[in-house]
């Protein structure tokens, strides 16, 4: 099987687009992403939409096609990937199998959500239509969720709550250097600890915004990618799990099995290990998640996520391990199918050395990709080319 | 009104029921859980709630034990002033949210269920 790369890459501004809606955000990433990469729309041989809720949001389906028509794609095959939250990790491994299987020689896969036009009531309440009747006649929400694990977290391992505030914190500080991210500002751990409460102990500052932005990769094999650029990343490993869909039976609910089990096949799939990443894209929809994965990929022990933010080593210049240095969901905001494509955007750009002043020294990188919490999930390795 | 969960044939419960139990297990019977009493494992004040639920609204994932074998479930509690621990007991409620104000199909499940009440 010949290696896949990544050989360009988009963003829009994430945040309140007022007037732009679904397809308006897909071109605007599609076309930004042609043009990085250099390809010709006629080119694309398949095109995938990472996309967890037009039809709801906004009463518009078919968005692949009409995202074809748009960028004059046509005949390209196109499909929509819907896997919730991580829609666009889901849309990583759908692309990646599209090139690697030799269906296509040039895939572009386009992630987007449009949400703001709802009240904050109305989309928590279409994300929260993921859940099982039993969980959702409850009134149960993702938030809620987080709130349930934040409190066992805290109490079962005597973790502080500034730990969690830290995540946040550090989080604002490197969206300050993302123009494309919805808050570019700093924020400190007693503004943090003081917002009002969402889903106790959990707070406003714990929490990623409501966003529209779309983002978007070129998938190719390595010998295309060659015809282009000698500065690509290869996918070097990847992997998609399942854990309960109803949270609560999970055994142990400070462990999410499908990263674990994620993150295990992409490791062996690349040959590398924890101790191989250089810099990772978490899926921070809530603080107490960044701790989860930490922990779930072999970063840190069960239980001890929190001592390595604290210690720093998550931090972006000084850190061991940066971790979302493109200000995380967190700070650049979670458009619901965006989110994944736009985690694998900043490893992309990290990798090729295209981060500007987000920049790491990086070779291998890691995104991972949480739909639901922890219903789903995708864990992608990407290495530069040698 | 009853609170069923489901046994499977290798002695694993679930709340709710699903068609296979674990590890491939076939459902046996149920069990009304609003016989028992549960413990809280833990719990959240939720201020920022969806069309038709109440607002705040605590829920607790709690923890049963029924013939040696555990089974949790999630639920609303009928009141913020809840620990870690505390013990538990079902209480029916005919609407725990109203149906047709949010985005599922009204009637496509049930909306009477149990809250969970400090004894």
């Amino acid at each position: 099987m010949e290696p896949v790369a990544i050989i360009g890459a988009s963003m829009t501004q994430f945040g309140q687009r007022e007037g732009e809606w679904i397809q308006d955000l897909l071109a605007e990433a599609g076309i930004e992403c042609l043009e990085d990469a250099g390809v010709d729309a006629d080119d694309v041989e398949h095109l995938y939409v990472s996309n967890m809720a037009s039809g709801e949001f906004e009463g518009q389906t078919g968005v692949p096609n009409a995202l074809a028509h748009d960028l004059d794609a046509m005949p390209a095959y196109t499909q929509r990937v819907d896997q919730t939250s991580s829609s666009g990790g889901a849309g990583i491994y759908a692309a990646w199998q599209s090139v690697a299987s030799g269906a296509s020689d040039m895939t572009l896969l386009v992630g987007g959500e449009k949400m703001t036009h709802k009240t904050t009531g109305e989309a928590t309440d279409v994300i929260a239509s993921l859940t099982h009747p039993a969980e959702y006649k409850h009134g149960v929400t993702l938030p809620s969720f987080a709130g349930l694990t934040a409190r066992h977290y805290l109490e079962r391992f005597d973790a502080p709550r500034e730990s969690l505030a830290k995540v946040a914190v550090k989080n604002h500080k490197n969206g300050v250097d993302n123009p494309n991210a919805q808050f570019q500002k700093e924020i400190d751990v007693e503004t943090a600890l003081e917002s009002p409460i969402v889903a106790d102990p959990l707070r406003l500052y714990d929490f990623c915004p409501i966003t529209d932005g779309s983002a978007a990769l070129m998938l190719c094999p390595e010998s295309v990618a060659k015809e282009y650029t000698d500065n690509y990343a290869l996918i070097t490993g990847i992997d998609g799990a399942t854990d309960t869909h109803v949270v609560h039976e999970r055994e142990d609910p400070t462990v999410m099995g499908g990263v674990v089990e994620s993150g295990n096949g992409a490791y062996e799939m690349s040959g590398r290990g924890p101790e191989d990443i250089d810099v990772a894209e978490l899926h921070d929809m809530f603080t107490i998640l960044e701790f989860l994965q930490m922990e779930g990929l072999g970063f840190a022990e069960q239980g001890e996520a929190w001592k390595r933010v604290e210690a720093g080593d998550t931090e972006r210049d000084t850190g061991d391990l940066p971790i979302n240095t493109s200000g995380g969901l967190k700070s650049k905001g979670h458009p619901l199918g965006a989110s994944g494509v736009a985690q694998g955007v900043e490893i992309y750009e990290q990798i090729v050395g295209e981060a500007g002043p987000r920049q790491v020294d990086a070779d291998v990188g890691l995104c991972c990709n949480v739909g639901g919490f922890g219903n789903c999930v995708i864990t992608t390795i990407m290495e530069a080319a040698q | 009104m009853t609170m069923d969960a489901t046994r499977y044939d290798d002695g694993s419960i679930t709340y709710p029921g699903h068609p296979r139990g674990p590890g491939g297990s076939e459902p046996v019977e149920t069990i009304d859980l609003s016989e028992y009493t549960a413990e809280v494992v833990t719990w959240t004040t939720s201020t920022a709630t969806p069309p038709g639920v109440r607002e705040p609204n605590t829920l607790a994932i709690v923890e049963f034990e029924v013939d040696g074998e555990t089974v949790r479930a999630i639920g609303q509690a009928t009141t913020d002033d809840l620990e870690t621990g505390d013990e538990v007991r079902p209480v029916h409620v005919d609407e725990l949210r109203e149906p047709g104000a949010g985005i599922r199909e009204p009637e496509s499940q049930s909306w009477d269920g149990y809250r969970f009440e400090p004894v």
